[in-house]
């Protein structure tokens, strides 16, 4: 007796699923990125999409392999761990190609102020000054040097 | 063009290294970089920070953000002495351009910024239903844009708030750490760019880095530890009223 022998719509239908699932696994396979599950259930080459992207702040080694005489003004004063981006900005530009971009002194009325202004929330030890009774006005960079300060130091204009 | 089929036996083989290296995507950026050798994290000195504001605004240049979303913010907590669990927090344009003077009162004033957490079982990448948010080996929360639907389950997740949708992207966006910046040698913009060094990033798997002196030598907190998130973003000096 055999039993396959009234079976062939079942075998028919089973074809189908069979096909199916080829086809199924075609399409994933073309639809995957290559990279997915390289590290785990992400796309391994998105890391590299994201490290690949432009920096903006040079960091301070690339200004001070050329600003030699700033840093070491800078180094004998009170803004030796301040570095150069913090107050200048991010300057990635002008350390790849000096001559591409040049970049624009900050006002000292409104930066310094911006850490400097006293108020009770900033800690204790930190220097601070009501601007409007220090200076009443008069930019801080008219006394002060603000790479080394401290004007008993040396650090006047 | 007729190829004879020596030609043709040349052709194939390019072709098919060719179309490998095309299927193989963009080559590692930085390849002196390898990530089974970092495990960073992030160092907040809460006593150091003067809430300036100048990490907000390099996180934005560095990272081109819309206006009014914050990778990183600053908040200032004001403690008073008769109820100390409901501190007031203020956080205006997220600290960007510092904070409203302060006079002296009772109770207490500090700063405290605030990011992504790299956390290591980090509630975000559980919940994202397609794989566009993970781990990295070297232990950074990264997403990738490409493969974002959108869906906001990771913004819901961050017990931290540190996500949010990108108002033009349509995608999840957060801090990367500034993995464009790390994996090239450079420190973060927030790191760069703080002027007292309240910030600082970390490599806890680098025998070297002061990070496992002042871990051994301060009283240093996470965020939220009772949701168990492996959060690698430490804050010294934390008050007990920060949530």
């Amino acid at each position: 007796m055999n039993v396959f022998k009234d079976a062939g719509h079942l075998f028919r239908f089973a074809g189908l699923f069979v096909l199916a699932f080829l086809v199924f696994l075609i399409v994933r396979g073309f639809v995957v990125p290559r990279s997915f599950g390289q590290y785990g259930h992400y796309r391994g080459n998105a890391i590299s999409d994201i490290a690949a992207k432009p920096v903006k702040f040079a960091g301070h080694e690339a200004c001070e392999s050329c600003h030699t005489d700033v840093l070491d003004v800078k180094k004998a004063g009170k803004h030796a761990h301040v570095n150069c981006e913090a107050c200048h900005g991010p300057l990635a530009k002008h350390a790849d190609d000096p001559t591409a971009m040049t970049p624009v002194k900050p006002d000292t009325a409104v930066l310094c102020a911006r850490c400097h202004t006293a108020t009770a929330a900033k800690p204790k030890g930190f220097p601070q000054v009501d601007p409007e009774e220090h200076s009443s006005g008069v930019p801080c960079g008219t006394c002060h040097q603000p790479h080394s300060p401290a004007i008993d130091a040396g650090g006047a204009k | 063009m007729k190829i004879s089929r020596r030609q043709m036996l040349v052709l194939l083989p390019a072709a098919a290294v060719a179309w490998r290296s095309v299927l193989a995507g963009t080559p590692e950026q930085a390849p002196n970089y390898n990530k089974s050798e970092h495990w960073w994290g992030l160092l907040i000195d809460i006593p150091k920070c003067i809430g300036c504001g100048n990490c907000v605004r390099a996180c934005q240049a560095e990272n081109d953000l819309p206006d009014g979303f914050f990778r990183t913010w600053v908040e200032r907590y004001h403690v008073s002495d008769e109820d100390m669990t409901n501190p007031q927090v203020i956080s205006p344009d997220g600290g960007k351009e510092g904070f409203p003077v302060a006079k002296e009162d009772a109770g207490k004033y500090f700063f405290v910024p605030k990011m992504c957490n790299h956390c290591s079982d980090s509630p975000c990448t559980q919940v994202c239903p397609v794989g566009a948010t993970f781990v990295t080996p070297d232990g950074v929360v990264l997403v990738d844009q490409s493969y974002c639907l959108g869906c906001a389950y990771c913004v819901q997740a961050c017990p931290y708030g540190c996500r949010y949708i990108h108002p033009e992207k349509k995608v999840a966006d957060k801090c990367t750490l500034c993995y464009h910046r790390i994996t090239k040698g450079l420190t973060t913009a927030c790191c760069e760019s703080c002027p007292t060094g309240a910030r600082q990033l970390v490599d806890l798997k680098n025998p070297n880095d002061p990070i496992h002196e002042f871990l051994k030598t301060h009283s240093v907190q996470v965020l939220k530890p009772q949701m168990a998130t492996g959060a690698k973003a430490y804050y010294n000096g934390l008050d007990g009223s920060v949530r």
